[in-house]
């Protein structure tokens, strides 16, 4: 049984992390040079990490599977990146920020990284425009801000609808600033395919080279993941076709817990599915609910209807007429169940009823198509290309769609897993979000970790290793990792069966989408828990990988991240069944209020699950670690 | 590095060295134009206008070198940037071939250019050399007398009276084959087109053109191009159309005729 | 009024370069793509085609895809001759069937240039941007280091300005359709980016000699003003950028002639 122990501080929240800085041990600066450090991906997290690291003296080894490092799929991030810096005179603060986080979260995060988080965010800003991203500006030169869902204050920093790009390019450029100085030694198109764990702690990685089907040993006096998160398990989501749970999951199987795999979050905002082909769907950023109003007809009749047809009174604004004070900016979760429920009433539209409208007409009213236009012109763009319908002219379609997986790999305080020397930071981990990520916090996440606290945390750890104390690559450890690396491929080369790898992923996003999606129930995730072995027994004897395991081939690499999925998704069906309440991203129908809200069982599962690898064919250990409020008291969420 | 190594060996240097060659000479072709239409004036005019010209004695080769340096490091960026273009594309070609916008001006760049060049060698064979058209050539025709003072910015600078070389009936002889007509129009009209984008070029590689006056900036190129190619064409078409005669009346014979 | 699936199926064909190694001779292979749904993404329909390559024992077409929503810059086919294919300010994967017709002719190539060498099929190496970014595309701020976000206001024309060059996805569509194989806009939008924000003046004249020189060390072609670049650009950046360049350049070139340097670069950080 793994030891869970969160490493939280003691003292009063707002004190902690300022004085847990100054407790952790220091890495002499002479000293840091000998240290090894791998981070693999490079994405906000991996390439703040990767670059403050290396500024600090470290030798750092970075690792993507992309073919740069810019392709990481932050980049796709649109909306923004919240800090409590109050610049809108507003009342915002890090208290604020901080509270509005955990209730955000449905008070399933823990309570001092939360803080921390509200406290750099405001550093983030300041790091970012140092580094030159273009936020937007008010006319006299100043930061601007909007507002984002789960707010009543305007902390949403933002770049046009390209905020994830631009904050990635800017730790881009830092990570390739550090990789030209020689501090950072770049490997692309590189997939982490084995964690090394040497006397119980992690010491390297195995990596395949994607081009030439190298499989390479890399030793580290520490090892950083920065992988994000495992939405793709649901196949059909807003990740990028790449994005992978695989070294997470490798991790896992090597003894890192995997916390809270079943919060998943559903994106109200998304184009809705068009057919059976379909590979990717698109988000529409949310920061579209600050000006468009959602709305489907009053009467099932309507829905097949033309949307100008319908007249004003018979339009059900259900949003704002469910919760008032938030209205179309509550929460994401809340506003993706409002959906459902909906179009369960058989209100949707669209040709497939799975679809809401998102209407501007208003805001076009009001404000005139030019300033709309400024506001949302690219997002506008993105549904014209997407639908070939325009949204000044007509309201977008929208459905909810897999967007984040708020669960990782468990992480203490110091974003270290409870492997020593393995560290998991943005969305890979499981820290900061609870059960649900408010909007434009991803991005303040993954930057804080990165930027902000692993250069201090990293050092806690790494003083307590000898410097050059690092295994050498020819450890028996990584002898057999490499080995079964080796053979996994291999044996996919080798079954040559009849069906390709991506009728698999198809067949296990549905299953996900449908028995573990926006509303759980028992009977359904126990179907999951037979269907999705029985998926993964047919999927190893007939999946069909062509091709050879000395070059590119983009199939192997996909048959090794669909095999990570299947795995995943019985253990995020499992967590989810084991979680015997609704909270945030996990909606248990057993387990609502009447008015069809999350029914959280604090008593029972105010607790984080770190599930724990047993081996081939084992059930997993469900380990917990208590969630201690100190200064904030859970109670139900309202946003009414 | 040193500013002379940026300008050749940088390919922006290089291309600033393209531009500014072209500037000197754009700004050569236009006084050679305007000195030459002065040939629809009286011979006093064009012959005057020569002689001057040969009275500048080492300021002219001064001129002449400077022309000749522009000329030579035009083609040598030119056919330097070019051989990179050509490696950097590739060995494979694209299946399909696709312009966007890229105009046709710009696309034969090269092309015009080269006949541009063999034209200037040509017109100095025949008008600078004598080479090309031996018996019309000023040293083989009878002396001008100057019949009234050259000026040049009010001062005098030839003096009535003077015999000069007959450079007014020289250039009617020689434009009266339609053949050398038709090639200088021909090859004039490459030269403009040949500015069209070397014009927009020039200010788009030293940073003076944006998307703001791009559509003005195209205009004055064209505007400048098209009124180029008419002047010159005034030249040897007024002579093919027998519109520009001869009119030395004193010279009656061509040696050698 | 719904988009979706109202008009029929349709077939194509594919003429697809395959290539199976950097080193190896290339080819064209033709495939019937059939049953194409117009609402199906380009992308979608490669993956199809794959599938029942797959199935016949055949080994799919290597093509470099990620996000699927226009922002990563991996996607890279040209499509009949131009980068992304049909349509403007899209990448590859914001191309839709509905731009093709029954019994059309599809090309399919690499982005073709000497600097982006290609690996597989359809996916080519693209690393001399990172290489770019590497010699200066940057502003050296280390954490920690930030003033207060706000100090230094930045009008907001410029960071407008700013902006409309950062939306560079490094696609590489400008050097594919440029018929030098230059990479001016490419590395005019970062060199003009960071050169228009007042935090990145203290580097500006060292970045843009020291991206530019490494743009033409990795062989990339030289420009000559025809704008294919900023036309097959998916983000539509304008080409206004590299005049912008084309004047820091000189500046800064004049300027390091020129400007009087301390004799001691020591005591910086190192």
């Amino acid at each position: 049984m793994a030891t869970l122990e969160s490493k939280v501080p003691p003292g009063p929240l707002a004190d902690k992390w300022r004085k847990h800085k100054a407790d952790i041990k220091l890495v002499n600066p002479a000293n840091k040079r000998k240290y090894e450090i791998i981070v693999v991906g490079a994405g906000l997290a991996g390439s703040s990490a990767a670059s403050s690291l290396a500024d600090l003296g470290y030798k750092v080894k970075s690792f993507v599977f992309h073919d740069s490092p810019r392709r990481a799929h932050s980049i796709a991030a649109q909306g923004g990146i919240n800090a409590a810096k109050n610049y809108q005179n507003d009342g915002d603060s890090v208290h604020r920020l901080f509270y509005d986080t955990i209730k955000g979260g449905d008070y399933r995060s823990r309570e001092a990284n939360v803080h921390r988080l509200a406290e750099v965010s405001v550093n983030i800003i300041d790091q970012c425009v140092a580094q030159g991203v273009p936020f937007a500006r008010e006319y006299g030169g100043l930061l601007a801000n909007r507002s984002f869902g789960g707010a009543q204050v305007s902390r949403t920093f933002y770049a046009r609808g390209q905020t994830g790009q631009q904050l990635l390019l800017g730790a881009y450029s830092a990570l390739m600033r550090t990789v030209g100085q020689g501090t950072v030694e770049l490997h692309t198109q590189s997939e982490m395919l084995d964690l090394v764990v040497v006397g119980g702690q992690a010491k390297g990685i195995i990596v395949r080279d994607l081009v030439t089907g190298a499989i390479e040993r890399h030793a580290a006096d520490a090892v950083i993941l920065a992988t994000g998160g495992y939405g793709n398990v649901f196949n059909l989501s807003t990740y990028a076709r790449g994005s992978n749970a695989t070294a997470i999951w490798r991790a896992y199987k090597r003894g890192a817990c995997l916390a809270n795999p079943c919060y998943t979050q559903i994106h109200p905002t998304c184009i809705p599915v068009s057919g059976e082909y379909q590979s990717k769907l698109t988000l529409m950023s949310e920061s579209l609910r600050n000006d468009g109003r959602i709305w489907v007809p009053k009467k099932k009749e309507d829905s097949g209807k033309a949307p100008g047809s319908i007249p004003e009174g018979e339009r059900d604004y259900y949003l704002e007429r469910m919760y008032p004070a938030f209205g179309n900016l509550c929460p994401r979760d809340i506003a993706s169940r409002a959906a459902k429920r909906v179009c369960d009433e058989g209100r949707g539209v669209g040709t497939s009823g799975l679809g809401v409208y998102l209407d501007f007409s208003d805001a076009i009213n009001r404000l005139g198509e030019n300033s709309v236009r400024e506001r949302y012109g690219n997002l506008f763009d993105i549904y014209h290309e997407i639908t070939a319908e325009s949204a000044y002219q007509q309201p977008m379609r929208i459905f909810p769609a897999v967007h984040y997986t708020m669960g990782g790999l468990w992480v203490d305080y110091n974003l270290m897993s409870n492997v020593p020397g393995l560290f998991v930071l943005g969305e890979a981990n499981f820290s900061d979000h609870g059960a649900n990520r408010l909007g434009a916090s991803a991005l303040m996440q993954g930057l804080a970790d990165g930027y902000f606290v692993i250069p201090y945390t990293i050092g806690d750890y790494l003083a307590g290793q000898k410097p050059g104390s690092r295994p050498s690559v020819d450890a028996p450890e990584f002898k057999a990792a490499e080995e079964n690396v080796r053979s996994m491929t291999s044996h996919f080369l080798g079954i040559k069966g009849k069906q390709p790898v991506s009728h698999f992923h198809k067949r296990l996003g549905k299953i996900m989408w449908e028995l573990c999606g926006m509303a759980r129930t028992k009977a359904g995730l126990e179907r999951a828990l037979r269907e999705i072995p029985a998926l993964r027994e047919e999927f190893w004897a007939s999946v069909n990988v062509p091709g050879s395991a000395a070059d590119l081939n983009q199939s192997l690499e996909q048959a090794g991240r669909v095999a990570d999925f299947i795995e995943l998704g019985e253990l995020l069906c499992r967590d989810a069944l084991t979680r015997e309440e609704s909270c945030g991203g996990h909606f248990r129908e057993e387990h609502q209020h009447p008015d069809g809200e999350c029914k959280r069982d604090d008593e029972k599962f105010g607790h984080v699950a770190a599930w724990e690898y047993q081996g081939k064919d084992q059930v997993p250990l469900r380990n917990t670690e208590a969630l201690n409020y100190e200064s904030v008291k859970m109670s139900v969420r309202n946003y009414k | 590095m040193n500013p002379i190594a940026f300008l050749f060996r940088s390919s922006i240097g290089r291309k600033v060295l393209m531009a500014v060659t072209g500037v000197v000479l754009i700004g050569f072709i236009i006084g050679h134009l305007v000195g030459n239409l002065q040939i629809f004036q009286h011979p006093d005019h064009l012959n005057g206008y020569a002689q001057f010209l040969h009275q500048l004695g080492p300021l002219l080769w001064v001129a002449r070198l400077g022309v000749l340096v522009c000329v030579v490091l035009h083609v040598w960026a030119a056919t330097v940037l070019t051989l990179e273009n050509r490696a950097a594309r590739g060995a494979e070609a694209y299946a399909v071939a696709h312009t966007l916008r890229a105009t046709l001006s710009s696309r034969m760049m090269r092309q015009t250019g080269v006949v541009v060049l063999a034209f200037v060698i040509y017109h100095l064979a025949h008008f600078t050399w004598g080479v090309a058209d031996r018996s019309h050539f000023k040293e083989n025709l009878a002396h001008y007398t100057m019949q009234s003072e050259y000026r040049v910015a009010g001062f005098p600078v030839v003096k009535a009276g003077t015999e000069v070389l007959d450079v007014h009936s020289m250039v009617i002889l020689g434009f009266q084959s339609p053949v050398v007509s038709l090639f200088y129009i021909v090859a004039v009209g490459l030269l403009s087109f040949h500015l069209l984008h070397g014009i927009e070029s020039m200010f788009q590689t030293l940073g003076w053109r944006s998307e703001r006056w791009a559509g003005g900036l195209r205009k004055i190129a064209l505007v400048f191009c098209a009124a180029y190619f008419f002047f010159n064409l005034t030249i040897p078409g007024s002579v093919v159309a027998g519109r520009l005669k001869q009119q030395s009346a004193h010279l009656v014979a061509v040696p050698g005729r | 009024m719904s988009a979706a699936t109202t008009t029929k199926n349709f077939s194509v064909t594919l003429r697809v370069w395959r290539q199976a190694g950097t080193k190896q001779a290339g080819r064209f292979v033709e495939y019937a793509a059939k049953d194409l749904d117009p609402n199906m993404s380009f992308l979608e329909m490669l993956d199809v085609v794959n599938d029942e390559l797959t199935l016949k024992g055949d080994e799919p077409i290597a093509f470099a895809h990620d996000c699927r929503e226009g922002i990563c810059g991996t996607c890279s086919c040209t499509i009949n001759g131009k980068p992304h294919g049909p349509g403007k300010g899209i990448a590859t994967c914001q191309l839709y069937m509905r731009s093709f017709r029954e019994g059309d002719l599809i090309t399919v190539e690499p982005f073709r240039a000497e600097a982006f060498p290609v690996v597989k099929d359809l996916v080519t190496d693209r690393s001399a941007f990172d290489k770019i970014q590497q010699a200066g595309g940057f502003i050296t701020a280390r954490a920690g280091s930030a003033p207060e976000a706000n100090a230094a206001p930045v009008p907001k024309p410029d960071a407008d300005l700013a902006m409309d060059a950062a939306t560079c996805i490094g696609c590489g569509a400008c050097v594919a359709a440029c018929k030098n194989a230059s990479a001016m806009l490419f590395v005019a939008a970062k060199v003009s980016h960071l050169g228009l924000l007042p935090q990145g003046q203290a580097e500006r004249d060292r970045r843009v000699l020291a991206m530019a020189h490494t743009m033409d060390e990795l062989g990339f072609g030289n420009c000559t003003n025809q704008y294919e670049c900023s036309a097959a650009c998916p983000k539509l950046i304008s080409h206004d950028f590299i005049a912008r360049m084309n004047r820091d350049y000189l500046t800064a070139s004049v300027r390091s002639v020129f400007k009087v340097e301390s004799a001691s670069s020591g005591g910086g950080a190192g």
